[in-house]
């Protein structure tokens, strides 16, 4: 018990100290300004992006594939990890979960962000048409949202019933709040057994709806005539795609959390270890695909091809595209081979990179191929021939942005970011193992 | 009262000769005519006029027997998301006439009230490669009979009628602008700010009541437009506006089920037509399957250059005077 007690002063909810303060002031700030961008843009139209109409599509599409792909972390670490019964997983499990939360309900306020007529959103479920992607979309973002939720929600259960009876006498409010979110764990063996088979169920179902997930991602584009587009590769490179910025997030989130709740003695270097082998594994599967997606149009070199590969190449979008598959990619990939590449510190310089690199990844995805229809751009604007985000765009995206990592500071903030009930069973086991075996 | 009578005998007669066009309610008219005759052909006297039978044998009747028929305006009520019911229309675009005039393109941007910066119908100046002549391309919605847009579209607001129309409910679309991502001829504009047409323009909505069959009457911010083939034209018994617009006759437009097309001046044989000059169809390998046809840029009257004077790379919609 007393075992328990230690534990929950290390993982359990903490106050903000004086840097948690200005960091989630800071958040809101930038949340603010993004909400006011968006009532303007209401207002005005999207005349206040500079999307234009060939340029439809902007960063809010990029952003929002960027959101969809961060999401995969909660089906490929937690779930994944969890059916191969992999328990260095366990420390940081939480706070995949959390993220895959974070960002799925971004996607979806993003998405609608990206949408003109916010106001008859209704006609996506009374007009709704099946043959649409967009139509699976709809259907598939709200299934993702509540499959995370109940992923990171069933496991909570002991642990609320923990804080329940931590709080009850300091904090008698706040013990009533985890005690109704505990649901009357008791912690029998009836109990355990039903949420140990609800967690599995969870899980198998989480990996093959985050796979659909990433595949109707990728048939948004891919299902349209769009040189760049129009490639059979899509869906496998998204679902790659996706798991590196899943792990690269959760890389650079658990190395921020560990730091700022002392968790050093949960979180090891051998932990990040596992990770970083993890990452390297998702950089290389991702580069397959690239080289399947940039490499095999250019060997052939078909007219509309030879001129969109052109562009990423050599032309307007090559610094972000060799930034995205050198820096962001080939180089992190590398590293992490090695076993001083992926200690700590390094892992967090690598991560961030990669999650610019994916986050910018989607950026050329979009853009380039809109700006080379088929037919040629005539007689509009010579504005309209390029694209790069407005004032409004950027405020409106920042927001988003932010109002994830405020999603995630608030979870982390009052839940445990590392599973207590878990951690103390483990720790039982290892003592047990430890006096026995002399 | 004589010059009234003879006003209506001559749009009978009109009538008459239309009928190798065979509207229904014509040959119905006719068959009634005929019906008089028979029942009194010792009837009054009078003047008599000669008429043409369907079977091509001329007749005299009395010039009372002869009724007027209205003009069958807009008589058949169908659903618009249906179609005219027994149509089928299309377009021929003969590129050997155009020079890049752009009266269709004004035409058209009058009377759809465009106030946007991207007109719903463009003239590309086109040229394959640099050893292949130039020439100019109008081009606009091809309404094709496998439309990428209206596939996309998750709420139905872009929808394919049975008489070959594309187009759009602008009370329904969401402004997803997934159909102009899908649209591979890049002919789907969109309302980025308010059209303010009232303003700008001076449009007159008193007593219109807006449908899908009049684009841009009027436009909404936050939805997509693009040309209509004018079926508030055609239900008039009248051509498309860049049609009867263009001076060089480059437009025909028509009905594939009679196999007929025509510019305005004169009225052709389609299929004949597409044989004759070998028509052809924009990205055909792509399987959109359009309904508008091209003839190529052979034997031309014009020089492709004097068509530059009025071309504007940067330009399809003059801004409205202020």
């Amino acid at each position: 018990m007393a075992a328990i007690e230690s534990l929950i002063k290390d993982l359990g909810p903490k106050k903000f100290d004086l840097r948690g303060k200005v960091w989630t002031v800071l958040l809101i700030a930038v949340v603010v300004a993004g909400i006011i961008a968006y009532i303007d843009q209401l207002i005005q139209g999207q005349k206040v992006t500079n999307m234009r109409d060939y340029a439809l599509w902007g960063i809010y599409i990029s952003n929002f594939v960027f959101f969809v792909a961060t999401s995969f972390v909660g089906s490929v670490t937690v779930a994944i990890l969890r059916l191969t019964n992999n328990s260095w997983r366990t420390p940081f499990v939480r706070i995949a979960e959390i993220i895959a939360v974070a960002s799925i309900i971004m996607a979806g306020i993003t998405i609608m962000i990206d949408m003109a007529r916010p106001d008859r959103l209704i006609n996506l479920f009374v007009h709704a048409r099946l043959q649409s992607p967009i139509t699976w979309d709809v259907i598939i973002i709200p299934t993702y949202i509540v499959i995370s939720l109940l992923l990171l929600y069933f496991p909570l259960l002991p642990d609320f019933a923990l804080l329940k009876k931590h709080f009850a006498l300091s904090k008698p409010k706040l013990s009533k709040i985890y005690g109704r979110l505990s649901l009357n764990w008791s912690g029998s063996p009836v109990q355990k057994m039903l949420q140990s088979r609800g967690i599995q169920i969870i899980c198998i179902l989480i990996i093959p709806i985050g796979i659909i997930l990433q595949t109707i991602d990728a048939w948004l584009f891919s299902t349209t005539y769009r040189v760049g587009w129009d490639s059979t590769n899509f869906a496998p490179y998204f679902i790659s795609g996706a798991f590196v910025a899943g792990v690269s997030s959760l890389v650079a989130v658990i190395y921020v959390v560990r730091k700022v709740k002392k968790l050093e003695n949960y979180i090891t270097n051998f932990h990040f270890d596992k990770m970083g082998r993890f990452l390297a594994l998702a950089c290389f599967i991702y580069i397959y695909f690239n080289i399947n997606e940039y490499l095999i149009p250019a060997f052939t070199s078909k007219k509309a091809e030879a001129v969109h590969l052109e562009t990423l190449f050599r032309g307007d979008y090559a610094f972000p595209f060799w930034f995205v598959t050198i820096v962001g990619l080939l180089i992190p990939a590398v590293i992490l081979l090695f076993k001083a590449g992926r200690k700590p510190k390094t892992m967090l310089v690598l991560s961030l990179l990669v999650v610019l690199g994916s986050w910018w990844k989607r950026y050329i995805i979009v853009t380039p191929t809109l700006l080379h229809p088929f037919y040629p751009i005539q007689g509009v604007p010579e504005s309209w021939r390029t694209y790069f985000p407005s004032l409004h765009e950027w405020l409106i995206t920042g927001a988003t942005l932010a109002m994830a990592l405020l999603i995630i500071t608030f979870l982390v903030r009052h839940l445990p970011v590392i599973p207590i009930q878990r951690t103390a069973d483990e720790q039982m086991q290892q003592d047990e193992l430890k006096t026995t075996e002399p | 009262m004589e010059d009234s009578s003879k006003k209506s005998r001559r749009t009978f007669l009109n009538k008459g000769v239309k009928a190798t066009l065979l509207t229904a309610l014509g040959s119905l008219g006719l068959a009634k005519v005929a019906s008089k005759i028979n029942a009194n052909s010792s009837g009054s006297l009078g003047d008599t006029i000669e008429l043409m039978t369907t079977d091509g044998t001329l007749i005299q009747i009395d010039s009372t027997e002869v009724e007027t028929i209205p003009e069958p305006t807009k008589t058949i009520e169908y659903d618009v998301r249906e179609g005219m019911p027994n149509r089928k229309f299309v377009m021929v675009v003969d590129l050997a006439k155009c020079k890049n005039a752009l009266k269709c393109q004004q035409s058209c941007n009058k009377h759809h009230y465009i106030t946007g910066e991207n007109a719903w119908l463009k003239v590309y100046e086109m040229q394959e490669t640099q050893d292949t002549a130039p020439y100019w391309m109008p081009s606009m919605c091809m309404h094709c009979d496998k439309p990428a847009c209206v596939t996309v579209c998750p709420v139905d607001a872009t929808f394919k009628r049975r008489d070959g129309l594309v187009l759009i409910d602008n009370d329904r679309c969401i402004g997803c602008r997934f159909c102009m991502a899908a649209c591979p001829y890049s002919t789907r504009v969109f309302n980025w700010s308010e059209p303010k047409q009232e303003f700008t323009l001076n449009m007159d909505m008193i007593n219109h009541h807006p449908s899908p069959e009049h684009g841009g009457m009027p436009s909404q911010i936050g939805t997509v437009d693009k040309c209509d083939f004018c079926p508030h034209q055609i239900t008039k018994n009248e051509l498309p506006h860049c049609v009867t617009a263009c001076p060089n006759g480059v437009f025909y437009f028509g009905d594939k089920y009679e196999d007929t097309v025509t510019n305005g001046e004169e009225t052709l044989r389609f299929s004949q037509l597409l044989k004759d000059k070998s028509g052809y169809r924009m990205l055909e390998g792509l399987g959109t399957e359009p309904n508008v046809y091209y003839l190529p840029p052979t034997d031309r009257l014009v020089e492709f250059e004097d068509g530059l004077e009025f071309y504007n790379e940067f330009q399809s919609v003059e801004s409205p005077k202020k």
